[in-house]
């Protein structure tokens, strides 16, 4: 078990900078997440810590030692790939007791260890078959056996469920917070999907570009995204964001664009007066009310009736031209066309800065 | 074809049985001829079916050869045959697995200039060259030795190339993995790298094993003692000059001889042949 530390890390790939000064400190035994879309720079991070990328500038620890030159092997670390990376010709057995064996353990220490991560991860009955006569699931985890046969003190997953059928993501991705929650090893884990990250993380580090969005508890980040991307990114569907300038001494939002809709806000932002912003809402955070109570009234486009609620998307103003709104609603029954008043609470309220995409306190 | 139309089966059958012929019908007057004394040989037509001489030609080929030609016991030649065959295949497994090992998996200073300088050689086969390689093995004082007989012929780009693209295709992720594991690069080649590519060996087995039981050109050269003949030019050496005066009987016996190594090779590897051209175990 150790912390990990990563302090002003770069990455460049001869001109092309993947990462560009990402620093985090991960505490022994937490389970962050890095998120982000593809081509960010998550992988290459984690590529980093565990040693197969060498890092162009900036420091990675891992307890208290600093592990930029060392080899992979001597980084006490283990590593669940995105195509598990299985060896092809080995049983499952001899897949886990692989490292074992290079690193000389006795056949005694190796077996009680294989058969302890067997036994966690049901793969007792399976320890004589080759990989490819395993389901994908499996496969998983036999890479995760063959990580915790190691007892090392980081675990690293890049994307370890990406390659299998949604139903089996759910069951991998519970399966993976109780082991997390059993064996309390220090963990990264990489992936695109935001479910993931929002489920299994005590702490998530979002990225975008190379450069740091938010690090933050999954809520946190949910309830106060720290920039307009992280806004996008999590939650389905994505935040809106309505640009327009702030007026009535900060009473109203006048939405950019025709007609000079306004916005009324829950609560004035008087600071903020006369000042360009994004407004952000969340579709879920949308609830129908009486059209004297409404502080916008979109034009609906289309809905989708999902069963458990229906997503209402519409727009603002006369014609098309207006800002995008979607709502999720839970009352079933809306009209099908024509203008639908809506409200939202101070709380789910965010300002952002048009220009920058930071978000706007006060 | 998945459609059924009777004519049709005839025709392709018969296209087939036709094909057999024209390759199995030599192949038969050869044994026919092998199995005749010398007399019925030079009779013309000759008989097509197989007389009574099959022990005594073929034992006289094997152990005591020809009286007119060369006279090496053809036992000796398919051993050489053997032997050089084996070198030449297992050497050049052995030194293409490595240099293409070398060529995926190591960073080096001008990594595709070698690379492509093994590859221009397939440009170089041992006919073009076969003047200065004589000239180097008579300087090392290699002729009449199986070094001399095999070690021109090791050196190949065909395998390297092969094993190349093969271990391309071995996933970076496997190489990653056995690196976490703490495997070394020569751990990672026994372990991982020789084991996945035992299907090509095994198809390269048998392709090389032909090859080098084949060689002529090269073998003719620098064999000048007839304890170090080859089947195949043993055959050559059998031959002295007109028509009458060869044993044709102890000839194509001879010939039999040594067209059944590489049969049995291909019989036995048959499989893992094909496996290894159409099949990955990835």
């Amino acid at each position: 078990m150790a912390a990990v530390s990563i302090r002003n890390v770069h990455k460049s790939f001869g001109p092309v900078k993947v990462i560009q000064g990402i620093s985090m400190d991960i505490r022994d035994g937490e389970f962050v997440v890095m998120v982000g879309p593809s081509g960010c720079g998550k992988s290459t991070l984690l590529r980093m810590v565990a040693g197969l990328e060498e890092i162009s500038s900036g420091e990675i620890a891992i307890g208290d030692r600093v592990v930029n030159n060392l080899e992979p092997k001597d980084r006490n670390i283990a590593m669940v790939f995105q195509n598990y990376a299985l060896y092809p010709h080995m049983s499952v057995y001899d897949n886990m007791a692989y490292g074992l064996r290079i690193r000389g353990r006795t056949k005694a220490d190796i077996d009680g260890r294989v058969q302890r991560a067997a036994e966690i991860l049901e793969l007792s009955a399976l320890l004589k078959r080759r990989p490819r006569e395993l389901s994908g699931g499996q496969r998983q985890r036999v890479a995760m056996g063959r990580a915790i046969v190691r007892e090392p003190s980081v675990f690293l997953f890049d994307e370890p469920l990406s390659n299998l059928d949604a139903k089996l993501r759910v069951q991998m991705r519970s399966e993976l917070q109780s082991l997390h929650q059993r064996l309390k090893t220090t963990t990264l884990y990489v992936t695109h999907d935001q479910v993931e990250a929002m489920t299994l993380a005590h702490r998530m580090l979002i990225m975008n570009a190379g450069r740091t969005e938010q690090i933050g508890a999954p809520l946190e980040v949910y309830q106060k995204p720290a920039t307009t991307f992280v806004a996008g990114f999590i939650g389905s569907p994505p935040m809106n964001l309505i640009p327009g300038r702030i007026g009535e001494g900060g009473k109203v939002l006048a939405a950019t664009g025709n007609g000079g809709v306004h916005v009324r806000l829950p609560e004035p932002r008087a600071a903020f007066d006369g000042r360009e912003v994004l407004l952000g809402v969340r579709p879920e955070h949308f609830e129908t009310c009486e059209p004297g109570a409404a502080m916008m009234n979109p034009d609906i486009d289309f809905i989708e009736l999902l069963g458990s609620d229906s997503l209402v998307y519409g727009h603002l103003g006369v014609d098309k031209s207006g800002a995008r709104v979607a709502a999720r609603l839970h009352t079933s029954v809306v009209a099908k066309e024509g203008r639908l008043p809506l409200r939202f609470e101070a709380r789910h309220m965010h300002l952002f800065d048009p220009e920058s995409g930071k978000r706007l306190e006060g | 074809m998945v459609e059924r139309r009777p004519w049709l089966d005839v025709l392709s059958h018969g296209i087939l049985i036709l094909g057999v012929i024209v390759i199995a019908f030599p192949v038969y007057v050869t044994f026919v001829a092998s199995t005749l004394p010398l007399e019925e040989i030079m009779v013309a037509p000759m008989p097509l079916v197989p007389g009574d001489r099959l022990i005594e030609n073929y034992s006289q080929a094997l152990f005591a050869g020809t009286s007119t030609g060369s006279r090496a016991p053809v036992a000796t030649m398919l051993f050489n045959s053997t032997v050089v065959a084996l070198c030449i295949t297992i050497g050049k497994i052995v030194i293409s697995l490595i240099s293409a090992f070398a060529i995926v998996y190591f960073r080096f200073p001008l990594r595709m200039f070698f690379f492509w300088m093994i590859f221009i050689t397939l440009m170089l086969p041992v006919e073009v060259r076969i003047i200065p390689t004589f000239q180097v093995i008579a300087d090392l004082g290699m002729l009449n030795t199986y070094a001399g007989l095999t070690l021109p012929l090791i050196a190949s780009a065909t395998a390297t190339f092969l094993f190349r693209q093969f271990f391309m295709t071995i996933p970076d992720e496997l190489a990653e993995a056995a690196r976490m594991d703490g495997a070394g690069p020569m751990r990672f080649f026994w372990d991982v790298v020789v084991p996945l590519s035992k299907t090509s060996m095994a198809a390269l087995f048998v392709i090389q094993f032909i090859y080098g039981w084949n060689q002529y050109l090269w073998p003719l050269l620098i064999t000048t003692d007839e304890s170090m003949y080859t089947a195949v030019i043993g055959i050559k050496r059998m031959i002295v000059g007109g028509d009458a005066a060869n044993e044709w009987n102890l000839v194509m016996a001879t010939a039999m001889l040594a067209l059944l190594p590489p049969a049995v090779v291909v019989l036995v590897m048959q499989k893992w042949f094909v496996k290894g051209l159409v099949e990955t175990e990835k």
